[in-house]
């Protein structure tokens, strides 16, 4: 296995570590970076620091269900180039299963968590046994996919719907909690998501950066046919990716639940074009891109409802999809050519 | 016995009803889903924005402007075809996938607009009242089909309506992709490069493409506003845009004749569970309707992407 991997190691260590990042790169990493330390500060001049504090601790309470989901969602799509529309139903899914096991069973929040996050995890991997390698095999179109996933989309999001109805629920968690710093306020439920997040989210990001297997991951994201002549075994990564991917959406969905405080069938849905937007914004098919466009975009918008009614939060994540689809396709943080 | 007595609901000439109105409807709908996909290769998924736009012309229009509703028609159509263009000339050099997705966000855009835009769509209340020239309109031809014998439901004139402007819908673009412009969009779709090398403006012949798809929704669009009497955002969500593709499918991608059958199977289909009676409450068989179109178009794309009468070949989108 050693001698397989070697060679990868160095094409990826010559081609990825930041001494030798083209210049280009890091001017735009830098050039983003500002342009979100400019806003910063023209929203803290306009608005002040404390309501600015408020929007940006809430933005972040956001930022870390869409930078979970939107992980997944480019993990998905780095691998095998598929738009997995039914990424955002996979959220609900798990929210649920964690209703069930935290409400229905009346198991406690952490166990709840982890089953949540298992059965996921295993539901994508059986969409993948069951419909995606398939179609992969019969060199299905992007029609096809596309349709095949909404479709799948449909089915789950109204399977839920048929089972638990339409009225929202909410798990056994203290919502009516804060913690208060320095004026700032949080739900301790939101908190603990939050905090749950962050650790997962490094977790995941230095599992992708130092481990073989995430190199192999990224590798075959990177290049599919270049990894598996280098020797990685792409059908054992396509089943790991598939469970993280999976897990990831558990995860996001269960925090976003309890962010919000309740969960209806539409929960997932409803954020989904979110989730694109995020990882569109850092770039598609880039984990860490993800995970900083899930976490800008969730400032973003919470910053925007201190100018405008919250009721439009919702658009500043379709205006951020469709203004960086236009002006900057591969993404704010990616690389050039990544999407061509 | 459950059984036979529930199937009646399927006899019933209301059901019938209800399913040709709305197979008229979203086979408009889908005659520019065919267009832009069957025909062109664009996956436009935002037809329903484009639907929503003409609708909200005509009741602006009618019931705020007081316009008369047979100018205010065309001109909706017009407005659907333009913010079609207007949506092309941004995206349409975009991949097929983020063409695919920023066209869903222009939809899902409009339908937010729609509900949080008060003071012009009236929000979640809707606008009412912009249909009265057509209630006299069908009250006369209702009394057209009493002079032939025939005392109609109410609604059976707006059934006709909408089945001719679908058949006179086919024919046109029938016969306008057997013209060499139409031979030019099957050309973009097969391979975009070749035509380009040709000389043709490929830009130019995907945003025509796209305009009628836009005039088509915005038809579909204003004739749904009849069939409701409102209009109201939550009537414009992108699933319907993928009801025009489950008709499309069904057919086959790129035959416009087959999509009058097609839509009359789909929505008989898709409305069977509301009438066979089972002992479910409604939210149970709102639900099971989307299940049924859900596995109904992974069905048909995983096992028969030419749809009933396609050809494989047309399955391949060029990208």
């Amino acid at each position: 296995v050693t001698e397989r991997t070697a060679p990868l190691e160095v094409e990826l260590t010559t081609g990825r570590s930041s001494a030798r990042r083209p210049a280009r790169v890091r001017i735009r990493q830098i050039g983003g970076a500002s342009l979100v330390l400019a806003l910063l500060v023209i929203v803290v001049v306009a608005k002040g620091p404390h309501a600015v504090g408020q929007a940006s601790v809430d933005g972040i309470v956001s930022g870390s269900y869409y930078a979970l989901g939107a992980v997944g969602l480019t993990l998905i799509y780095g691998t095998l180039r598929l738009i997995n529309f039914a990424h955002g139903d996979m959220l609900t899914f798990g929210a649920y299963i964690a209703y069930v096991f935290n409400v229905s069973l009346g198991l406690p929040i952490v166990v709840a968590f982890v089953g949540a996050v298992l059965a996921t995890a295993l539901l994508g991997l059986g969409f993948e046994r069951i419909i995606w390698g398939p179609m992969r095999a019969r060199r299905a179109g992007v029609l096809q996919l596309f349709l095949i996933g909404l479709g799948l989309a449909f089915v789950l999001r109204n399977a839920l719907l048929f089972v638990f109805g339409s009225s929202a629920r909410s798990l056994r968690v203290n919502v009516t909690n804060t913690v208060q710093v320095a004026g700032l306020r949080i739900a301790d439920a939101q908190l603990a998501a939050v905090i749950v997040s962050a650790v997962i989210l490094v977790a995941v990001g230095l599992a992708l950066k130092a481990t073989s297997l995430g190199r192999q991951i990224r590798a075959l994201a990177d290049n599919p046919s270049l990894a598996e002549t280098t020797g990685i075994d792409s059908k054992r990564i396509i089943t790991i990716t598939w469970l993280l991917a999976g897990g990831l959406a558990g995860i996001a969905g269960v925090v976003l639940a309890e962010s919000l405080g309740q969960m209806t069938p539409d929960l997932g849905f409803l954020i989904l074009l979110s989730l694109f937007a995020a990882a569109v914004l850092g770039g598609i098919g880039s984990a860490y891109g993800a995970l900083a466009g899930g976490v800008l975009l969730g400032l973003a918008q919470e910053w925007a409802t201190m100018f405008v009614d919250s009721r439009w939060k919702l658009a500043v994540g379709f205006v951020v999809l469709i203004l960086v689809l236009l002006v900057r396709p591969t993404g704010v943080l990616g690389r050039a050519g990544r999407t061509s | 016995m459950t059984l036979a007595l529930s199937l009646n609901g399927l006899t019933s000439s209301e059901f019938w009803l209800g399913v040709g109105i709305e197979a008229a409807i979203y086979g408009i709908l889908a005659v520019g889903v065919q267009l832009n996909v069957g025909t062109t290769g664009l996956l436009n998924f935002g037809q329903m924005g484009f639907a929503a736009f003409g609708a909200y012309t005509t009741g602006i229009l009618v019931a705020d402007h007081g316009w008369s509703l047979w100018v205010a028609l065309p001109v909706a159509v017009g407005v659907g075809a333009a913010s079609s263009v207007l949506v092309g000339l941004a995206t349409v050099r975009l991949r097929a996938d983020y063409f695919a997705i920023t066209t869903i966000a222009v939809a899902e855009m409009v339908r937010l607009v729609a509900t949080n835009a008060d003071s012009l769509t009236h929000g979640t209340s809707g606008i009412y009242g912009f249909d009265l020239q057509w209630q006299d309109a069908s009250a006369t031809i209702s009394s057209w089909l009493a002079d032939a014998g025939w005392h109609a439901d109410p609604q059976v004139p707006l059934l006709l309506v909408s089945w001719l402007v679908l058949a006179v819908l086919i024919v046109l673009f029938r016969w306008l992709t057997a013209l060499p412009w139409g031979r030019v969009l099957r050309g973009i779709k097969e391979d975009e490069d070749a035509v380009r090398a040709l000389g043709k403006n490929v830009f130019a012949y995907k945003l025509q493409s796209l305009a009628l798809a836009g005039a088509c929704a915005a038809i579909a669009g204003c004739l749904l506003a009849f069939s409701l009497t409102f209009v109201v955002p939550q009537e414009w969500v992108s699933i319907y845009t993928f009801f025009g593709y489950g008709i499309v499918i069904l057919g086959g991608l790129g035959s416009y004749a087959a999509i009058a059958p097609a839509a009359l199977i789909f929505m008989a289909v898709l409305e069977a569970p509301r009438f066979l009676s089972l002992p479910l409450d409604s939210d149970k068989i709102a639900a099971l309707r989307f299940i049924v179109f859900g596995l109904l178009l992974m069905g048909i794309m995983m096992f028969r992407p030419q749809g009933l009468v396609g050809k494989r070949e047309e399955m391949t989108l060029n990208r």
